[in-house]
């Protein structure tokens, strides 16, 4: 009695098992049937979830879709989810025909495979500046077509610069920079505000200063990097910048900003709406150089992307509608919801003749480089991670400027 | 006999079927893929491709040595300990306080759930606005009492006290909502016999309340311990474990490696996520073994 009852208790198990085991196989199955019908529609996946179905955005996909004679779908995901969804997908095969994602996740993407590059997809990216691009390239092939364009310069507080006797068009380098800040300080106001967060947001605000002392993301402990560094550590020592930067994302800083205490603030094209908000008067001048010029910023924004398929027939579908949405026309509406400069030239014109003062960001647009150009590809997130722990442990004191970026040259280069 | 036997056996299965399925669906197959991850060469290539070579225990090793492992470990463990050492001192206190029956002790009772109702990212960032360390209303409060700013979320001497202050606000109501139950299941006349025989209140709760209360504190620890342990969302919301890893715990660790950069290392993410849950499963067994005994 007990041992039949152990062999029905095996053999139960069993079934059990084979019904689990049908039950996966009937998905398979069905999944690929279901992938390989004619009137599937076109899955779009972008990062602007704030975008609802109502939106213009949406209206644009489903026209352009409608254009190359077929339905889309979109989804909006935040951008933060959208690279591991992005993976994710790709290893159940399931991509969607266009993804549209942050520049710097391009080169990730492609070294997974899971992006085609324009020798494939056949999209046209002639018209687009090289420096945007630069980020979408890799091994001397392009994996996408940038749809707009930020970067990063220092809006100011005119009333708070007038009131500390300040001069806009007097700051040239970081000598003049660091003078109006102390005469800011002076005057009672608060200097300057960014965002040193522990995050790639981190980095990408460290940037232009690290660039623009004439550093190299290959060498982040070469003298012109420390002095970059040493730069912001001294703003926090001095008080010119707050200690709360060390755990400012580029929104919080903006509200510190926004408070109207501030002469200063680095953020980016995305910014301009609130600024217009803000109820005071604003400018906007360019990141310096350590000895004068313009520092090139990281560029920021999107690019539109055709995801690898097994069912190659369906590429010159999705290029069409890509194609779509970066035509002249379409880019400047596109643009001028995001707050975002265009990637190409006629249509930064535009811009400028819709709205004059435009033009201080595209030029800071056109200084701007690619995060992961200059080949660094996948090398990027590498050396990015190390750098903003190191500006991190510098500004909260942990590290000298010099200790926190030989310590990262050492991650970066493992 | 034998037939109704069957028939019996298959209902029993059938019954059992949909447990299984679910156990099976979502804790068996993702504990097995999480130790297929940590057990692999993970690079986004072969994440896609699903064909990553299997390393053996080098991604652990790779754990282990990284310098982040010894602050994260140690930060882990004054993380777990001391948050449960004052949530459930002042839960217990709490709990001991609202057994005496007084005019709107409920409410107040009730309020107190109030953090633990709240969803995390509201607490977490309510916490931070308030230790911000230029405009927070703690370092307001200090300065009218003199003493000079404090950088709670930037200092890497201060970092781990603040989310551990947050945390530690978070867990109080948990514990005083189970010791307060375990607190009522005592009968009152152990209490009555022990006050005729002329026991002081501090005697009572020495001699009476922690004896007959120690199974539930046991399982309360114990859940404390798993919930601290794996406590992520406050200290990702709070500093995101930092600066320079001064607030990094095994949970935001595991998280950072497997998502916190562009370039995801999945592999050794894994890995410092089985790690928690070893160590999770190891309090769980002392656990157990101490409740046979």
């Amino acid at each position: 009695m007990k041992s039949s009852t152990r062999r029905w208790r095996t053999t139960g198990a069993a079934l059990l098992a084979l019904a689990l085991a049908g039950v996966a196989g009937a998905c398979s199955k069905s999944g690929d049937h279901a992938s390989g019908g004619a009137a599937k529609p076109y899955a779009i996946w972008d990062p602007y979830p704030q975008f609802d179905a109502s939106s213009a955005w949406s209206a644009l996909l489903t026209k352009c879709g409608t254009d190359a004679g077929v339905t889309v779908q979109r989804t909006g995901y935040d951008t933060s989810d959208l690279t591991n969804k992005a993976l994710l997908a790709a290893q159940q095969g399931n991509s969607p025909d266009v993804l549209i994602v942050d520049n710097p996740v391009i080169s990730t993407l492609a070294d997974a495979g899971v992006l085609t590059a324009t020798d494939d997809n056949k999209l046209d990216i002639a018209s687009m500046q090289p420096n945007l691009i630069s980020a979408g390239q890799s091994g001397g092939k392009t994996y996408g077509v940038p749809i707009g364009a930020n970067t990063l310069a220092l809006y100011y507080n005119k009333a708070v610069l007038t009131k500390a006797g300040v001069d806009a068009a007097s700051i040239k380098d970081w000598p003049s920079l660091t003078a109006a800040l102390a005469k800011v300080k002076a005057a009672g106001k608060k200097g300057i505000t960014f965002s040193a967060i522990g995050t790639e947001e981190g980095s990408f605000q460290f940037l232009p200063w690290f660039w623009g002392s004439g550093a190299q993301l290959t060498q982040l402990d070469s003298p012109q990097g420390v002095s970059a560094l040493q730069l912001w550590t001294d703003w926090l020592k001095q008080g010119y910048a707050p200690n709360s930067v060390i755990n400012n994302t580029q929104t919080t800083s903006w509200q510190e900003f926004a408070t109207g205490d501030y002469a200063f603030a680095e953020n980016g094209t995305w910014q301009l709406a609130n600024a217009a908000k803000a109820g005071f008067e604003y400018g906007i001048i360019p990141v310096p150089g350590i000895s004068g010029g313009t520092a090139p910023a990281p560029t920021g924004g999107e690019f539109v992307s055709v995801p690898v398929q097994t069912d190659t027939a369906r590429y010159s579908t999705s290029a069409k509608i890509v194609t779509c949405l970066t035509s002249t026309d379409n880019l400047l509406a596109t643009d001028t919801t995001l707050s975002y400069i265009a990637p190409t030239t006629a249509v930064q014109d535009k811009q400028i003749a819709q709205n004059p003062a435009l033009k201080v960001w595209v030029d800071a647009v056109k200084a701007a480089k690619g995060r992961t150009g200059d080949n660094l590809g996948t090398k990027y997130p590498k050396i990015s991670e190390p750098l903003w722990n190191a500006v991190q442990a510098a500004l909260s004191g942990a590290k000298s400027p010099k200790d926190a970026l030989t310590a990262a040259q050492g991650a970066a280069a493992k | 006999m034998t037939r109704s036997a069957r028939g019996g056996q298959w209902t029993a299965w059938a019954f059992a079927a949909p447990v299984v399925l679910y156990l099976v669906a979502f804790y068996a197959y993702p504990l097995y893929r999480n130790l297929d991850l940590s057990l692999r060469d993970y690079t986004v290539r072969s994440f896609v491709r699903g064909d990553a070579p299997f390393s053996g225990s080098d991604n652990y090793t790779k754990v282990v040595q990284d310098p982040t492992f010894g602050p994260a470990l140690l930060h882990t463990v004054i993380f777990t300990l001391g948050s449960l050492a004052f949530q459930f001192t002042l839960g217990m206190a709490l709990a001991v306080f609202f057994v005496q029956h007084f005019p709107l002790s409920g409410m107040l009772r009730a309020l107190f759930l109030v953090p633990w109702l709240l969803p995390l990212i509201v607490s977490a960032s309510t916490w931070s606005w308030m230790l911000n360390s230029d405009s927070g209303i703690v370092n307001w409060a200090l300065g009218l009492v003199g003493i000079g700013p404090v950088n709670w979320l930037t200092s890497p001497s201060w970092s781990l006290t603040s989310v551990i202050i947050a945390n530690i606000w978070i867990g109080i109501p948990f514990n005083l909502v189970v010791l307060y139950s375990g607190l009522q299941a005592i009968s009152p006349e152990i209490y009555e016999a022990a006050a005729l025989d002329g026991a002081t209140g501090r005697q009572r709760f020495w001699r009476i309340t922690l004896p007959l209360l120690r199974p539930v504190s046991a399982i309360t620890l114990l859940l404390g311990l798993v919930y601290t342990l794996k406590v992520f969302d406050i200290i990702w919301i709070m500093t995101k474990g930092g600066p320079a890893d001064s607030s990094t715990t095994f949970a935001t660790w595991s998280y950072r490696l497997g998502f916190g950069n562009l370039l995801p290392s999945f592999g050794p993410g894994a890995a410092v996520g089985n790690l928690l849950i070893v160590i999770a499963l190891i309090f769980g067994l002392i656990y157990i073994r101490r409740q046979r005994s």
